[in-house]
């Protein structure tokens, strides 16, 4: 990184000159690229690499294991990749369903009559009136725990923050004049909505996507941590640290410290990520 | 004119809580009904040799094969009553258990809400006045990172670190093993709170920190605070006029609007530090599919947030001169 800076500050080689916008794009797509190979690690990894060992079973971190084995003998390293490819999917599917329901309810707030949009304000109060966590347990409960459960309470939560966004700039958008010449050519608001303030509505779309990755993992793991989750038998961040608490008189740090450390690796890289998209979509916020 | 002000403002106060519970509790029944978990079969557990008139009883007792709307309104009814039901896992009514674990954990969630009030508060105004500076540099990488860290993840870590490493505090709990009641001490409390009190504190006070970071650079920036330099004011001067008198509505704002995440967070740090309290109860009734406890704990917490935004916006009206002065010319 400072090699890169360094060249940029300089001013003699001049096709090695790198603006902030091409360093900040090599970032995100690096960092892309550094997540995607976890999820590929994750998911083509053979499940015979975690098959129980007892001989090699509660074995400190070593060459042959950097991360150690459990009590089953399975390979923590393995464990722990299989764990976050299995965050980041659900983490992904979740948040993408996520934001398209906050870009909906966002732009029908914005765009339809005063009673809907008093309606969906009072139901954004509701979901961010009851604790969030409490409201996860709820609908896993619903669901009847599992994947499923997992998948839905986080997909159905955390829309709230980023509907309000995209309310308040439809709203700043149609008070445009633009918008009111469009409207006096005769367009419906369908026509406007499509045409005039979606394609505005892009750049905080896609960056409350992203910048929702690392709520919906922390949360996929937390409610798995409490057993609302993932079942035991599947591999997940939040089944290794509840399994590991069992062992921690016992002084087996490694069970929990690696695996805890990965998925908040994994949690800050989707938080540049989201930071650097933000920077080259939005050129505001580029100059800060 | 003062008092009808007032009396309109409780009036809309009440009306929306009113509203808010009301939606709250059908959001929740709806939920638990929806759950394919047999409630009978949950009930019986692993006691063999029920047969089947005897569950078929059960649910008629409990009037499971009612329609939904019925039920809603025999349980809406029971709680108007002050009635919610008695808890499957403690066999005990429903208010009194809230009653008591909500004891434990407000003492848990106030240390930690005045931890991360303080602290993060202090830490954003050392932020934001070396704004830009080295120290501004490092504690705000500091905080990015506290952000992104699991709850139930740092406690793990502070419990291998502080209690089997160290040996400086208990394994979790909140009183000590073997002792009764009555003979614990307040210092033997204390002892058992710091950890999970930090714990919980953590998340938070990142947030307070950049908050606070924010608001303060902005303030500083203004042309007020400028003119303020020009005049010879020292900095510590311009801090106190100026700097902590902008950043205290947002400060209050935020420190009360923050009693969601607290109680979320709380039902993760209570777990992992096996407290007893209202969060560690709420993932255990869900666990156990223990609907009455459930839903009390459900609309509690809703009741808590609730009374958080209202303290805030009752705290806005006493310390902002501006609302303060338009209570009159409303």
């Amino acid at each position: 990184m400072s090699n890169t800076a360094a060249v940029s500050a300089g001013t003699k080689p001049r096709k090695l000159q790198i603006n902030r916008r091409t360093k900040t794009i090599f970032f995100a797509v690096m960092i892309l690229a550094v997540l995607f190979s976890v999820y590929l690690a994750g998911a083509l990894l053979s499940d015979d690499l975690i098959q129980a060992d007892f001989s090699k079973k509660g074995l400190p971190p070593s060459l042959e294991h950097p991360f150690g084995t459990d009590m089953l003998g399975r390979d923590m390293l393995v464990r722990t990749i299989k764990g976050l490819s299995v965050s980041i999917v659900v983490g992904v599917v979740a948040s993408t369903v996520s934001a398209v329901i906050a870009l909906i309810v966002g732009v029908a707030a914005a765009t339809g009559t005063s009673w809907l949009d008093h309606f969906i304000n009072w139901v954004i109060d509701l979901v961010m009136g009851i604790p969030h966590t409490v409201l996860l347990i709820l609908i896993s409960f619903a669901c009847g725990k599992g994947l499923k459960g997992v998948l839905i309470g986080v997909a159905v939560t955390h829309w709230t923050g980023l509907a309000r966004i995209i309310r308040s700039e439809v709203l700043q958008i149609r008070s445009q004049q633009y918008i009111e010449v469009s409207k006096k050519l005769g367009h419906s608001s369908w026509w406007i909505t499509v045409h005039h303030i979606l394609p505005h509505m892009i750049p905080q779309f896609v960056i409350g996507l992203i910048l929702m990755f690392p709520h919906a993992i922390m949360h996929e793991s937390s409610l798995t941590f409490l057993g609302f989750g993932l079942s035991p038998e599947q591999p997940a961040i939040g089944i290794i640290l509840s399994e590991s608490m069992k062992y921690l008189s016992t002084g087996m740090w490694w069970l929990a410290f690696f695996p805890g450390l990965m998925l908040v690796m994994i949690v800050l890289l989707f938080d540049r990520l989201g930071e650097n998209v933000k920077k080259i979509v939005d050129p505001y916020s580029a100059h800060e | 004119m003062k008092s009808k002000y007032y009396l309109k403002f409780t009036g809309k106060y009440l009306v929306r809580m009113v509203t808010l519970l009301i939606a709250v509790s059908v959001i929740s029944f709806v939920l638990v009904s929806l759950s394919p978990v047999d409630p009978v079969q949950q009930y019986v557990g692993s006691v063999p040799n029920v047969s089947v008139e005897q569950r078929a009883k059960i649910a008629e007792y409990w009037g499971l094969n009612d329609p939904p709307v019925e039920r809603f309104l025999a349980w809406g009814k029971s709680i108007l009553h002050g009635d919610f039901g008695v808890s499957l896992l403690y066999r005990r009514p429903v208010l009194d258990i809230i009653r008591e674990k909500f004891a434990a954990s407000l003492a848990l969630m106030m240390t930690a809400w005045v931890f991360s009030g303080v602290i993060g508060f202090g830490v954003g105004c050392m932020m934001g006045v070396w704004n830009g500076k080295w120290p501004d540099k490092i504690l705000k990488k500091v905080c990015l990172i506290m952000c992104s860290i699991p709850t139930f993840w740092i406690g793990i870590v502070f419990l291998m670190i502080f209690s089997v490493q160290l040996g400086w505090f208990p394994m979790g709990m909140s009183v000590p093993k073997g002792v009764p009641a009555d003979q614990v001490t307040l210092l033997q409390r204390i002892h058992h709170l710091i950890l999970p009190a930090l714990t919980l504190s953590f998340l938070s006070f990142a947030n307070v920190a950049l908050h606070t970071r924010e608001k303060l650079v902005d303030v500083l920036e203004s042309d007020y605070v400028l003119f303020a330099k020009a005049r010879g004011e020292s900095k510590w001067s311009v801090l106190k006029r100026h700097g902590f008198r902008n950043i205290m509505l947002p400060a209050v704002t935020m420190q009360f609007g923050s009693f969601s995440e607290l109680f979320g967070g709380s039902v993760l740090a209570e777990n992992v530090f096996s407290y007893p309290g209202l969060g560690a109860a709420a993932s255990a009734a869900g666990m156990a599919s223990d609907v009455p406890l459930l839903l009390g704990i459900t609309l509690f917490s809703a009741l808590f947030v609730f009374v958080g935004n209202m303290l805030a916006n009752i705290i806005y009206g006493i310390v902002d001169p501006q609302i303060r002065e338009g209570y009159g010319h409303e």
